[in-house]
């Protein structure tokens, strides 16, 4: 097991990058390593925790601004906001028991360094979107700084950017700024059973298209559906079809009634109301049908909402699997089980069938092994590839941050 | 303003490189008539001018990574251009530098309404992509007030907002693609019709880095469907603070409005003179707050704005009836740049944001500055957001008046960033706010931006003397101080 270092501050933190570098001593960068299993795993002596740098530091409601150590707790974050009335409007999911990690949901640098966005993402943005500035030390052993605290700021390469989804590999960030929101005052699930993946998604992009403003839009296969343990959903024994509207309570109610009326045509409706509707887009965000079998592989395929079904029926011709769709059918989750000792978890297939199609496939779970031999993320055409690694060179010449974190050179 | 030392040799080799140009592009797309050029010699940063080497205006991808990678090799520097809108001096030309148009890049490629989402070329007018959708109830959310006329492009390059970003975000957040010409002519692909990226996020990073990074040659927007509905009110104070104080509360109350648009007396008085909006007169501030969604949630929420603005302190209240009565509440504040500009001969228009709990504070400081340089202020404000939009009156004519101008616009960015704000919040550092850089940014955090720039144009032949008030070289910036030989952090705690 490796040394874990826990600097205190940014000076040690500062110091610590230095002796690295000069060293040649790769650092494995973590908040509470809630996580780990995303990415590829990193080869590193020394684990770098940044459990100290914990703290909110400013939170001012009305101006809807929150400022934290990376290795603040998102309990904290979420009990702080909650009490405002406020939230991460890009809903993070909650992955700690999809990853089988019992030390919480993970930190706030964790969750912008992995760019995570629930169900609303399509209505809102991810983690990107609501990343207002930072302080990070780069792998030059430098405390910069980017952003600010404040939405509109064109001040500046938006490096915060850069930095949300850089899984560690550029900078490690000691104190970020973000952007919240009040949480609506009523949200309301309009449900629709029996539809095809294909009817659905059509469906989904209808209604995504109509003034209803849609927060949220998934498509549960049976199968999906049936482990989602709520009522209405898992005892549904069909294809479950969902959208979510939020707002003041007369509004949600309004487009509630006028989006079931819709969409009654198409097949028999329900509505989820309060903490079931809550419940449901959790379960969607925390990847609930892949929490049972845990040792399922699970891909996650961002791609042209209209090819999502295409894309699926393309995988599941091939190996047989469990999915579903968030994001109005441009989220696709699909599980495989295990087959043994030269599997490469789908990768092949999952990538060949996404090929035309366009977006991105990441192994979102598997062992170590695999996720250290079948490529973790989508491959890169070749001169996004070397602007990506001229990019990496540009913060950490040395490879010692997460070195191999997200591709195994660079 | 001190731009980079023209390069002698570049400029002697002028007929050589027209003509390696029109071995690239034809004819007419080669510029080098010194009448012609003069169309191009400054953009909407009227104050500074150049004419440029040479103007090239492609119409390909193709072209376009000829034409970079000949200069590239040839060390020429290029400055990209939109419809030449920036008020901050982005595509000001360079003496020794060609400029690179893209105004032909004008055409829609696709308009795919069940992805929602467009495909179009960066010269498109930003307004043309929502007239290209809007049949089918469909808009492209940000919209700076230059729409008619700026660039999707341009707006790519500069991450422009608008005044309903405060609901819908700026460019950043509404695109889904680019494709974009590096300077060596290589050309990457980024994103698609899908969300998120499968590496670092570069999407990001090239939305609003000021044509620094590379040529945008097409743009993938995501298209929204119109709300069913909206409605404006229009709030009058006695006090800006009052005003201030309200917008705090309604967003506090959890509101968060289409738009929400605050003007000072004396921007109240030019707009009601110049357009006849209806806007009270003897009020120290007004709000323009616009609610918009299915009618059912704005009625809900106008009665509500207008409870807490009774609470605050509101002496003037008025709720739009009709979408003209609406229309008429906006052309008062859209029209108060050119209603200013009827008050002096000259105005400054300045652009940062602060943390709009500052702004009692910001605007007395801002009146004593007025006083000090002489020189009549007048503020509109994305109260929303805390976007200032001071507008400094001058007169171009009257000998050191400008150089009062950009002093007063300079300490007022100062003071922005001093309580916690930031330089620009829309119209991009540009020529304009170089120089403050500094202001915000250590020398360290500097730095930093410029090795990205160096990852991606090592020779800063890509709109050279923008954004950063120093140029250093790719190698120096490279270059790692490593401490060897230092004991390893015997302080730091470990378990």
């Amino acid at each position: 097991m490796s040394e874990i270092l826990r600097p205190e501050n940014p000076d040690q933190l500062v110091e610590l990058v230095n002796w690295a570098v000069s060293e040649k001593q790769p650092l494995k960068v973590t908040g509470s390593d809630s996580k780990d299993g995303l990415g590829r795993p990193v080869q590193a002596q020394h684990t770098l925790s940044l459990s100290a740098f914990n703290g909110i530091r400013l939170y001012e409601p009305e101006e809807l601004v929150l400022s934290a150590g990376a290795g603040t707790p998102l309990s904290v974050i979420r009990a702080a906001l909650q009490e405002k009335g406020q939230e991460m409007a890009f809903e993070p999911p909650d992955l700690s028991v999809f990853y089988g990690q019992g030390n919480g949901e993970g930190t706030l640098g964790g969750l912008l360094a992995c760019n995570l966005a629930g169900p609303r993402r399509i209505k809102i943005g991810a983690a990107r979107d609501h990343f207002l500035g930072f302080s990070a030390v780069t792998g030059r052993g430098e405390l910069v700084k980017s952003g600010g605290r404040v939405v509109k700021n064109v001040t500046g390469y938006d490096l915060s950017k850069l930095l949300a989804g850089s899984y560690g590999t550029l900078g490690i960030m000691t104190e970020v700024t973000l952007k919240v929101l009040p949480v609506a005052e009523k949200l309301r699930t309009v449900l629709v059973y029996g539809l095809e993946d294909a009817q659905a998604v059509s469906t989904l992009s209808k209604t995504l298209g109509s003034p209803h403003e849609l927060s949220a839009a998934a498509h549960l296969p049976a199968a999906a559906a049936a482990g989602f343990a709520l009522p209405r959903v898992s005892d549904a024994g069909r294809a479950v079809t969902a959208v979510r509207v939020e707002g003041p309570e007369p509004s949600a109610v309004f487009r509630c009634e006028a989006l079931r009326k819709e969409l009654s045509a198409l097949g028999e409706t329900e509505e989820l109301h309060g903490k079931n509707s809550q419940d449901f887009w959790s379960k969607v965000a925390n990847l609930q049908p892949f929490i049972q079998a845990s040792d399922q592989i699970v891909w996650k395929v961002s791609t042209a909402p209209t090819a999502g079904p295409g894309v699926a029926a393309r995988i599941l011709a091939q190996r047989k699997g469990q999915h579903y769709y968030d994001w109005g059918g441009g989220l696709l989750w699909i599980g495989f089980d295990p087959a043994g000792i030269d599997d490469d978890g789908g990768a092949a297939i999952v990538r060949e069938a996404l090929g035309e199609a366009g977006g991105h496939a990441t192994l979102m779970r598997a062992p170590d092994a695999l996720r250290a031999a079948v490529p973790v993320f989508q491959p890169q055409e070749a001169g996004k590839a070397a602007l990506s690694s001229r990019l990496k060179n540009a913060f950490d010449p040395s490879g010692v941050l997460n070195p191999g974190r997200i591709y195994a050179d660079n | 303003m001190q731009m980079p030392e023209p390069d002698r040799g570049v400029i002697s080799r002028k007929r050589e490189i027209i003509a390696a140009l029109q071995e690239i592009l034809p004819q007419e797309s080669v510029i080098y008539d010194e009448d012609e050029l003069r169309a191009y010699e400054n953009d909407g940063l009227t104050a500074y001018r150049q004419i440029p080497l040479i103007v090239v205006l492609p119409e390909t991808t193709d072209q376009v990574s000829q034409v970079l990678q000949y200069c590239d090799k040839n060390s020429i520097k290029v400055v990209p251009r939109g419809a030449g809108t920036s008020l901050s001096g982005g595509a000001l030309p360079l003496e020794d530098g060609i400029v690179l148009g893209l105004g032909k890049f004008n055409k829609i490629l696709e308009t795919d309404f069940e992805n929602r989402c467009v495909v179009t070329q960066p010269g498109v007018t930003n307004l043309g992509i929502t007239n290209a959708v809007e049949h089918a109830g469909f808009y492209y959310a940000p919209d700076p007030s230059s729409q008619i006329a700026c660039s999707i492009g341009g707006n790519v390059a500069e991450n422009s907002g608008g005044v309903h970003c405060l609901k819908y975000g700026l460019t950043t957040n509404n695109l889904l693609g680019l494709k974009v010409v590096l300077i060596d002519g290589s050309i990457i692909e980024i994103g698609g019709k899908h969300l998120d990226s499968e590496g670092y996020d570069l999407l990001g990073l090239m939305t609003g880095s000021e044509g620094l990074l590379g040529v945008v040659t097409e743009v993938t927007v995501r298209i929204l469907q119109k709300p069913a509905s909206a409605r404006a009110l229009l709030l009058g104070f006695e006090t800006s603070e009052a005003a201030g104080d309200c917008v705090a509360a309604v967003i506090a109350g959890g509101i968060i409005p289409g738009g929400m648009e605050m003007m000072d007396r004396p921007a109240i008085h030019a707009a009601e003179d110049f357009v006849k909006a209806g806007y009270p007169l003897d009020v120290d501030a007004l709000l323009i707050v616009e609610l918009d969604g299915p009618p059912v949630e704005v009625d809900h929420l106008i009665e509500r704005v207008n409870e807490i603005a009774k609470t605050h302190g509101a002496v003037y209240n008025r709720v739009s009836e009709s979408d003209e009565e609406r229309a008429r509440f906006w052309a008062g504040r859209k029209a108060a740049f050119p209603a200013v500009g009827r008050l002096s001969p000259d105005y400054y228009c300045m652009d940062g944001t602060i943390p709009r709990n500052k702004l009692p504070h910001v605007l007395t400081r801002m009146r004593e500055m007025s006083e000090h340089y002489g020189l009549g202020v007048v503020n509109v404000f994305h109260a929303g957001d805390g976007n200032l939009h001071p507008l400094i009156m001058y007169d171009a004519n009257k000998p050191g008046d400008l150089e009062k101008a950009e002093d007063f616009g300079g300490d007022i960015l100062k003071l922005c960033v001093e309580v916690g704000g930031v330089l620009t919040g829309e119209h991009g550092v540009g020529v304009e706010k170089r120089d403050l850089m500094g202001s915000m940014f250590s020398e360290v955090d500097l730095n930093q931006q410029q090795r990205v720039k160096c990852a991606f144009d090592p020779h800063s032949l890509l709109n050279p003397g923008k954004v950063f008030p120093q140029l250093h070289r790719c190698a120096e910036l490279g270059r790692m101080h490593i401490h060897q030989g230092q004991l390893p952090f015997p302080d730091i705690p470990r378990f």
